[in-house]
């Protein structure tokens, strides 16, 4: 009897022990002490190539018909203007589309029918930054770079998503369009 | 037999303690509108660099090109406060304010301050990279302050 007792109470002393120590490890992992991570501030040997596909030069002294050019070519694509400062060639713009698709769709209604919840993306808003820098010597011609990123929210309020879209073929097509509206040609750099 | 159950109960009063601390320090979310942390001298030296140049619209044009190579999206610029912004999405969100401010006749001061998710950044490595960055592209030094 005694003994029975003796191995509850040091079952229930292990059991206290394993609960404390995760409550406490849920508490350093989830809440006050997030850590940032190592490489946040670093530069990567992807920046390189990043910074190659996100920049073109354009042989002008105009930066402000570049920067003009730059406002209406985003809202062609259907961009509003949140922010700008001409003075740093600096322009802002973002656009709340529908994250709906078809994919994660279907994959609800099949866990519907087997009378599970799941949530599927919704909304999704898409930023970009424009930004012109003058290049070289004397001004003679200046760099353009765009950087593009969203975030992403499930049917539910959650955020699900958070990336930049580094996908060549967004920048391919945009200095695409952004060199027939300025008249220009777009250079590697 | 008693001398095991007493120490079960100071097992209790040892954690307990612990607990409340833990909880104490997120609870109070109204109260980190003007918190500071420990020591503000100490954050703003690690934040903080110095710049052998004067001109204010190069710095900070090349604070926006370091941050666009770091990953940033720009979310604002000011000319005349001499400041950006930008944010980072890397499944995690961080965000970055740079302002930039003449020291002397022959310095520009450089402050960087980012909160990485809800929280502060106070470790100096990050700033340390950001400034290594920077100064890179800039051709010069970054020297630390007081």
């Amino acid at each position: 009897m005694r003994r029975d007792f003796n191995e509850s109470l040091n079952k229930m002393r292990l059991l206290y022990k394993n609960l404390t120590f995760s409550i406490i490890s849920v508490f350093i992992v989830s809440g006050c002490t997030t850590q940032i991570p190592k490489e946040a501030f670093q530069l990567s040997p992807e920046s390189l190539e990043l910074r190659q596909l996100q920049t073109r030069r354009f042989d002008t002294n105009d930066e402000k018909s570049l920067l003009s050019a730059g406002a209406a070519v985003l809202q062609d694509i259907g961009f509003t203007i949140d922010e700008s400062e001409t003075k740093l060639g600096v322009i802002v713009a973002s656009k709340d589309r529908s994250a709906v698709e078809a994919g994660q769709v279907i994959v609800a209604i099949i866990a519907a029918f087997f009378g599970a919840q799941s949530s599927i993306d919704k909304e999704q808003k898409m930023r970009v930054s424009f930004i012109t820098s003058p290049y070289g010597a004397n001004n003679k011609s200046y760099l353009v770079r765009i950087t593009f990123q969203r975030i992403v929210w499930n049917t539910q309020g959650q955020v699900t998503r958070r990336e930049s879209l580094d996908d060549p073929i967004f920048y391919q097509e945009f200095f695409q369009i952004f060199s027939k509206a300025v008249f220009l040609e777009a250079h590697e750099i | 037999m008693k001398y095991k159950s007493k120490t079960n109960v100071y097992n209790i009063f040892f954690t307990l303690p612990i607990f409340i601390i833990l909880l104490a320090s997120c609870v109070s979310s109204r109260g980190q509108l003007l918190e500071a942390s420990e020591s503000q001298v100490k954050l703003r030296s690690i934040q903080t660099r110095a710049f052998d140049s004067t001109d204010r619209q190069n710095m900070l044009r090349t604070v926006i090109s370091t941050m666009q190579d770091l990953g940033f999206v720009i979310d604002e610029a000011d000319e005349v406060l001499g400041s950006v912004s930008g944010t980072k999405l890397d499944r995690y969100r961080l965000r970055l304010t740079v302002t930039v401010r003449p020291r002397g006749t022959t310095q520009l001061l450089v402050r960087a301050n980012a909160q990485y998710q809800l929280t502060q950044v106070v470790d100096p490595e990050p700033y340390q990279q950001f400034f290594t960055a920077l100064g890179r592209a800039l051709f010069l030094e970054a020297h630390e302050v007081e």
